[in-house]
């Protein structure tokens, strides 16, 4: 019973009723034209057929008077399948026929009718359908000429029996091909449901099977499958980032809580206790700087940023960030080397990108001294590659290490070596978010000796496309 | 800095009275809401010099308050204080008519210079429109692209112009790092490492460098300030 319930809620089988009732219709409309048609035709022979012999006895009755007809009539009547007849004289009175019983008030005048009569040789005092047609003759005699419509009958009753028949294996043809698709499909579905049904109570390592036919299903499959990728990615990103959350941010928060322990133990001075509370005070801001941090890298991954994009041109960024650091490198005793081509129009969040490069800087004058502490050249470089533009950001210290280059882009993931300078590990991460954001990457490579950070960005789009959304 | 009033509209009672105490002990006057509908009866009938406005509020929230007073033409200067940290806050508080955004977390020092930025413009709005400004002897003069002190013309790039002109026009305030990032170079980011210091020391070498008074100052833990006399006393 759940069975034929789930069945019939089931789109296949609506589908199925729909198909079925349609195609009913159709069918019973052929059906109806042909017998119509048969049936026109039939009775137009008939017709033609009682007219002629109407016309054949008519002449008899003027060369022959009433008698000669009556005579005719009597040796017709003896053929196979022969018409029906009566003849009667100016006084009602039966001259001639076949015909035992018919309302006398046919006769009185001329026409043609369908009408109920017995037949004279009948014994079973059945009364049949005839068509006839009664001429009434100047002198008074009246002439009946008629056939039977059993024929007409037969057809009927065969097309009705064939109409049922044809409905009745319509409908069993119709059940058994829809029950036939919808197991099929249903079986599909059933078996996704099972699979979500896990999915969602156990874990999220499951997949829907894809037939690899690419129809509705597969195509919903591959879907869904990309679905759960998705949030597979993101759920792992969840848990790591809270798991680091929690190791990084107590290392700061045990030493925030010790140096105040520290202070109310041993200080004697005010000055003492106001020293070890603006300690506390920077460290309190690093902290917010670090939240600060998180949150945005969060907000710019869900991607809720878009609505603040415009077209701007990239070189712009690549030329103010290397104004605002050129003084800070030249105090680091090494040259910024500034590459900026003209016209790099992105679609984008010109803050985000300004920070991103600010950041690739950032991490260029921190990281970018070689094994004797020598700060090497740094560069900028703004450029077109195909459909693409690069920021990139390029220094010479000791680069980062091929295996390492994916996880650095991740939260609070500092290399060894680089601990001693301070930071928390976000840099990167951010840099990463914001080219996810736009769309484009950020690629690190090696500087022969040092590190190229690449920001890739997607050129602007078309042109008229651009001015089209700005008007 | 002369006193202010400030109307500080907050629906964290803690965070409220922490305001509120951190403003007192600068000498500003400072009245407080915890919601909106108060916020903006308050705003709309007492003469305040800056308004500190949460943009989450219950009742009303902070962006209609601001849309609300702006088509009553009340001008009073807003600053925004959001704890939701979107990508694109800082544009829609400014599009409702806000002045200045903060987001939280914040030190209450940046806060603090950007209030008093803001309350100035309002007691002094015609100085924005100055077409020099001068401070004891330092003159810069904003048509000709000039700096001069003791008479003495003093090259200047471009963006170190730009950057002397933003401190002179706010003269005797503390201008924060952040503030010097957005309204010099046009960014609004936090700047990690010290690129800001670097310009402002550069700038320091160019116009104070063997001229007395010594002109411009570093607040600790603050930001910069350009003023006549030696101590910084903040």
């Amino acid at each position: 019973m759940i069975a034929l319930g789930k069945i019939a809620r089931s789109t296949g089988f609506k589908l199925s009723l729909l198909y079925l009732i349609i195609f009913a219709f159709v069918a019973s409309a052929a059906i109806s034209y042909v017998f119509f048609n048969a049936r026109r035709i039939l009775d137009e022979q008939i017709y033609s057929a009682i007219d002629n012999e109407v016309q054949m006895l008519t002449r008899g009755f003027e060369r022959f008077g009433p008698v000669g007809v009556a005579k005719a009539i009597e040796r017709r009547k003896q053929q196979p399948g022969s018409f029906l007849y009566l003849m009667v004289d100016p006084f009602g009175r039966k001259m001639a026929g076949n015909i035992e019983e018919i309302e006398p008030r046919l006769l009185e005048k001329s026409g043609v009718s369908e009408e109920s009569y017995k037949r004279v040789e009948d014994t079973d005092a059945v009364e049949h359908q005839a068509i006839i047609r009664v001429l009434v003759f100047d002198s008074g005699f009246r002439l009946l000429v008629g056939r039977d419509v059993e024929e007409r009958a037969r057809l009927d009753a065969a097309v009705k029996r064939a109409s049922q028949l044809a409905f009745l294996v319509i409908c069993l043809f119709s059940v058994a091909g829809g029950w036939f698709v919808m197991r099929r499909v249903l079986k599909r579905v059933s078996e996704m449901t099972e699979t979500t049904k896990t999915l969602v109570s156990d874990n999220l390592d499951g997949r829907l099977k894809v037939t690899g036919s690419g129809d509705e299903l597969d195509r919903l499959a591959v879907n869904l499958n990309d679905m759960l990728d998705r949030i597979s990615e993101l759920m792992s990103g969840l848990k790591e980032v809270s798991d680091n959350i929690a190791h990084d941010l107590k290392t700061p928060l045990t030493r925030l809580r010790n140096r105040a322990d520290e202070a109310l133990r041993t200080a004697t001075s005010e000055d003492e206790l106001r020293e070890a509370l603006e300690a506390n005070i920077n460290e309190s801001d690093n902290l917010i700087r670090v939240f600060n941090a998180l949150l945005m890298i969060a907000r710019l991954e869900a991607g809720n940023a878009q609505a603040d994009m415009t077209d701007f041109d990239a070189s712009e960024i690549a030329r103010d960030v290397a104004e605002l650091y050129e003084p800070l490198v030249e105090d680091a005793g090494a040259s910024l080397e500034i590459n900026v081509a003209d016209n790099l129009w992105i679609h984008g969040n010109r803050e985000l990108l300004g920070q991103a490069v600010s950041n690739l800087m950032d991490n260029a004058l921190k990281y970018g001294v070689d094994e004797n502490g020598v700060m090497g050249a740094l560069a900028i470089t703004a450029m077109q590659d195909g459909e693409f533009i690069e920021l990139i950001v390029s220094d010479k210290g000791q680069g980062i290490p091929e295996e390492d280059r994916e996880r650095v882009s991740e939260r609070f993931v500092r290399l060894e070596g680089s601990r001693t300078q301070p930071g928390f590990g976000l840099g990167l991460s951010l840099v990463s978010a914001v080219a996810q954001l736009h769309e484009g990457a950020l690629v690190l490579g090696d500087n022969n000796p040092g590190l190229k950070a690449v920001l890739r960005l997607p050129l602007r789009k078309r042109v008229e496309e651009a001015e089209h959304r700005e008007v | 800095m002369t006193l202010m009033r400030i109307l500080i509209i907050e629906d964290d009672t803690e965070a409220g009275q922490y305001l509120q105490k951190a403003f007192k002990e600068q000498g500003h006057v400072v009245d407080y809401a915890a919601d909106g509908l108060d916020g903006y009866a308050m705003a709309e009938s007492g003469d305040y010099d800056v308004l500190i406005v949460d943009r989450m509020l219950p009742k009303l929230d902070g962006l209609s308050l601001i849309r609300s007073l702006r088509e009553q033409e009340i001008t009073t200067p807003v600053l925004i204080l959001s704890a939701l940290g979107q990508v694109d806050d800082r544009v829609k508080g400014l599009r409702a008519g806000g002045d200045d955004y903060l987001p939280k977390p914040y030190a209450f020092s940046e806060l603090l210079a950007r209030v008093e930025v803001l309350a100035r413009r309002r007691s002094a709005p015609v100085s924005s429109e100055q077409t020099s400004y001068q401070v004891a002897n330092l003159v810069l003069d904003r048509l000709s692209h000039r700096v001069s002190r003791d008479e003495e013309e003093i090259m200047l790039q471009p963006r170190e112009f730009r950057l002397l002109e933003y401190l002179m026009k706010n003269a005797g305030q503390v201008v924060t790092r952040t503030m010097l990032l957005e309204n010099v170079w046009d960014y609004h980011f936090d700047p990690q490492t010290n690129v800001i210091d670097v310009h402002v020391s550069r700038l320091r070498s160019k116009i104070d460098k063997g001229f007395e008074p010594p002109l411009l100052h570093t607040i600790r833990g603050a930001g910069y300030m350009i003023k006549v006399g030696g101590e910084a006393e903040r």
